[in-house]
């Protein structure tokens, strides 16, 4: 049997340290672990929760807060092992449930038939993984013989706490058990969570979280992750962050309309064999015009623009990792040591446009109220849409992150944010943008957030150069790649 | 039964107008609530054009109650317009529809057909019935309240037909009867039928007459010449055998610890309804809204709802129709939420929905002329002056034209933009009373 590359383990529900299942105490923070694992629900729990604190015949205690932001990433072979964790009824296991992605899946899967294949699925794609003893991150090549879809294990949950599905819904607000058909309750009214609140896809190479975070009252953002084959066989990993204008029409479905035909056109161009960074500009370009056609869909709410979103995007490829991006959404690179953090975007914002014109030092430009405007977008009122690009080829091991300004709004600079992201984000990517997505969460939420991470272990050389595209990263920087702006050819 | 098989039964549909958007701790929530009616496919159908309900029986019933008190001899021409007024609405009655016709004085007389039976339109009982208007001879009192008493007794021998209408002519004061008679009278017999009213000539009062209609859901209105009855009960007959469903209730669920501060039509005229709930359910409350025919009404609902956290979301109200069916059952049509949801967003949540800042000023525009007319009545000028001024103001501003026009024939207006307005001296009693009855009238949002 092949060995799961990373071990299920459990976290502590207030600081995310990692804790043995005997623990009562967490070793960080001193919180009484037994009080949560004899959990209720929290307050945002889903049904999935609530059955699980019903088997365990636990009254449902607000304050008792089911969180357990751990995680398997990269899958076991046997996807049993996740059903077990998943319905064998203790505490532990209610834990793994509420905790843990794949764990997640398996109860969901026990009441929802869409659940169990696509955690089966994953257990399949995993099972072919080489085995990854060392810990170490292994792009998992023969996840790439099968649809990228077949590896995605969505997860319409609220990893904080449980997940959502089957018929015996509980009111996350007063906990009724009457929700009506169109997702609010029938006793005290409160909108429901909805799949797009939180959701977390991870396939091996990538994955992403997003998350309503507190004060919005849905999640405009979207994300998609890919995997896919180039022509000579090699993988490419793909991922796609939008973030939707708020005060534009239907941001909601602007971001998700960007992000999967973004996601879409760059897997068909890579499967094509061209290069990353034309790829990447096309995809941006028909991202565009896909949220260009949303604003002739339906009549447009008076006083509200066009659907509007920003989009961000990695591609990582033969060893060289591409981002493409139009607005305020960014792209970083993280080496494992964290020396050499880095942005890779420059936004297009207004806050930017007073920096690079020498008005405003940086503070005082995201002091000003204005700061968030952006100057670029996707959207039938944008005037022009000019894809930037930027690629360069690590040296060392790291993860690509890319997020929404829900995340960085929290820590800016690369080093800010370096500080915050997991030390083993490479090898525990899904873990780490649970992470962040929870930090930003925990600093008030005030936007949604969404984080995708891309590892990458140059533990095989580079491909080839090849000569139409020079690579943009010269030999010896190694930790610091240079970065190359470059006008997208629309 | 019949009813409901008829392909004439309307399609409901509602839409709602607000901005859902609350600030922190903020907790009223305000929503125009628009039905509208299609399909119910009778007001186009000439009347006596064949129609089909009279194989299975009449689908509506009407009964016209008109003032023989003896001041509807003064001037003569009163009692002659009314007569001819009731011969055209008799013309109007569609063929197969039941109707009676009562006099009424300080007691109910059936004019006919009589023995508290309900005649079925045909040419024959139409021509029967207006040879049997000259019977309609002025003498005697006003006791409206006996009237609607024996047009709910006449409707109650066909309780098989839904639609039941009364069209109701004084021209005076409930004077033959105390008012708590009345109100009486109108507790037992809302909901049993809805009725028209209208006031003829100066000396009858517009707040007695609207206390009738409102509570019969019906309209009311003035026709200060005697010769204009003809064209008005035509108009009015016409929209009565318009209506295909009747006994529509509005329904209105709020979540546990929400309050209804109030339910309003708004459009075509304001009508408050919050007192008028019947519990329907656990935190549901049906509002009656009467019959329908092809017309789209407004309402305006305002929640109170317990504040929640900002970032959530909750359904601040369900609104939907319940039409009765006849074997007693009722059906839930289409339906409209109300959200409420809380934001930081300054910008989101300062906004004003324009249908409910308009209708919202409609309203008050009806109040201000309400006030002001008592105002003058007991000789408070200032005060009257001033209210007046707010509703030229108001009226200037919405696009309320008609309204407009009957205020600017009561006061001066000096400045509309401003609300400066001086009472005329030389103001009819026809002109303060036209204004007055139809003060509640709105004019839908400028597009």
């Amino acid at each position: 049997m092949t060995e799961s590359m990373d071990q299920l383990t459990l976290s502590c529900p207030n600081c995310a340290q990692a804790v043995a299942e005997s623990d009562r105490y967490c070793e960080e923070c001193g919180i009484d672990l037994t009080a949560t694992r004899a959990a209720g629900a929290d307050p945002r729990a889903g049904a999935a929760a609530a059955l699980a604190a019903a088997e365990l015949s636990a009254a449902p205690d607000p304050l008792a807060v089911a969180l357990c932001p751990d995680v398997t990433f990269g899958a076991t072979a046997d996807p049993e092992v996740q059903l077990g964790a998943g319905t064998a009824g203790s505490a532990a296991a209610a834990e793994f449930a509420g905790g843990s992605a794949f764990g997640a899946g398996a109860p969901a899967g026990a009441a929802d038939p869409t659940g169990a294949p696509s955690a089966a699925g994953l257990g399949a794609g995993g099972a072919a993984v080489p085995s990854g003893a060392t810990g170490d991150f292994v792009l998992a090549a023969p996840l790439l013989a099968t649809e990228a879809e077949v590896g995605v294990a969505p997860v319409a949950a609220d990893p904080w706490s449980g997940v959502p599905s089957g018929d015996a819904r509980v009111c996350v607000g007063c906990g009724a058990q009457r929700i009506d058909t169109d997702g609010y309750c029938e006793v005290c009214g409160l909108a429901q969570p909805r799949p797009r609140d939180h959701q977390e896809r991870a396939l091996n190479g990538v994955c992403g979280v997003s998350d309503r975070g507190h004060r919005h009252h849905r999640n405009e953002d979207a994300f998609a992750v890919a995997a896919t084959s180039r022509p000579d066989g090699s993988p490419a990993v793909v991922a796609v962050v939008c973030d939707g204008v708020s005060s534009a029409t239907r941001p909601d479905e602007a971001s998700q309309a960007a992000a999967d035909s973004a996601s879409e056109a760059l897997l068909e161009a890579l499967e094509a064999g061209e290069e990353p960074e034309a790829a990447m500009v096309r995809a941006i370009m028909t991202a565009a015009d896909r949220v260009d056609a949303l604003a002739d869909e339906f009549e447009r709410e008076p006083s509200r623009n066009s659907p509007a979103c920003t989009i961000v995007s990695a591609v990582l490829t033969g060893g060289r990792v591409t981002v493409g991006w139009v607005g305020d959404s960014r792209a970083y690179w993280f080496p494992d040591d964290r020396s050499g953090s880095q942005r890779l975007t420059v936004d297009d914002s207004w806050a930017t446009r007073m920096v690079e014109a020498g008005l405003m030092s940086e503070a005082e430009a995201f002091a000003d109220p204005r700061a968030h405007a952006i100057t670029g977008w996707l959207g039938a009122d944008a005037v022009e849409v000019e894809p930037h690009t930027m690629s360069f080829v690590p040296q060392t091991p790291g993860t690509v992150l890319i997020c929404s300004d829900g995340l960085w709004n929290y820590a800016e600079g690369a080093v800010d944010l370096a500080a915050v992201v997991p030390a083993d984000a490479r090898t525990k990517p899904l873990q780490a943008a649970q992470i962040l997505a929870r930090y930003a969460c925990d600093r008030g939420g005030h936007d949604n957030i969404t984080v995708a991470l891309l590892p990458v272990d140059p533990v095989e050389p580079p491909e080839p150069t090849l000569p139409d595209h020079p690579p943009t990263l010269v030999g010896e920087s190694l930790d610091s790649p240079t970065i190359q702006l470059r006008e997208g050819e629309s | 039964m019949a009813k409901l098989t008829k392909s004439n039964f309307p399609q409901f549909s509602v839409d709602i107008f607000q901005n859902a958007y609350l600030a922190q701790g903020a907790n009223e929530v305000n929503a125009i609530v628009t039905v509208t009616a299609t399909g119910g496919g009778t007001s186009a159908s000439l009347p006596s054009a064949g129609y089909g309900g009279a194989l299975d029986g009449p689908d509506a019933a009407v009964v016209i109650a008109v003032d023989c008190s003896g001041s509807m001899d003064y001037p003569p021409t009163k009692i002659r317009n009314a007569r001819e007024a009731t011969a055209v609405a008799i013309d109007s009655v569609r063929d197969g529809v039941a109707f009676a016709v009562v006099a009424g004085t300080h007691e109910a007389k059936e004019v006919y057909p009589g023995g508290g039976q309900l005649a079925i339109s045909s040419p024959g009982t139409r021509e029967e019935a207006k040879q049997s208007l000259r019977r309609l001879t002025p003498g005697g009192g006003t006791a409206i309240g006996t009237w609607l008493t024996k047009a709910d007794q006449i409707f109650s021998t066909r309780p098989d037909v839904s639609i039941r209408h009364a069209i109701l002519l004084t021209d005076g004061r409930n004077e033959h009867e105390r008012p708590d008679q009345l109100q009486h009278t109108l507790d037992r017999v809302q909901g049993r039928f809805t009725a028209d009213c209208r006031g003829v000539g100066t000396d009858w009062e517009v707040a007695e007459l609207r206390r009738i209609s409102s509570a019969l859901l019906g309209s009311v209105d003035i026709v200060a010449d005697p010769s204009g009855l003809a064209a008005d009960f035509q108009a009015m007959m016409e929209k009565a055998m318009g209506k295909a469903v009747a006994d529509v209730a509005l329904r209105v669920w709020t979540p546990a610890n929400a309050q209804v501060k109030f339910v309003k039509q708004v459009a075509p005229v304001v009508e408050d309804l919050s007192g008028r709930r019947s519990d329907a359910g656990p935190r549901a409350g049906d509002y009656p809204t009467g019959s329908w025919g092809d017309e789209s009404r407004d309402y305006h609902v305002c929640i109170e709802v317990p504040p929640a956290g900002v970032g959530d979301e909750m359904l601040a109200g369900r609104i939907s129709l319940v039409v009765p069916h006849p074997d007693g059952t009722s059906e839930v049509l289409s339906q409209g939420l109300v959200k409420a949801v809380w934001t930081d967003d300054l910008n989101a949540s300062t906004k004003i929905n324009p249908q409910v800042a308009h209708y919202t000023g409609q309203a008050e525009l009806a109040g201000a002329i309400q006030e002001g007319l008592d105002a003058h009545r007991r000789g408070d000028l200032d005060t009257a002056t001033a209210k007046l001024g707010k509703a030229v103001q108001l009226a200037a501003d919405s696009g309320n034209e008609d309204t407009f026009k009957l205020l600017s024939k009561v006061v001066d207006v000096v400045d509309a933009k401003e609300g400066t307005v001086r009472f005329r001296k030389d103001v009819s009693a026809e002109d303060s009373m036209t204004l007055e009855t139809r003060s509640t009238k709105t004019v839908r949002v400028k597009k």
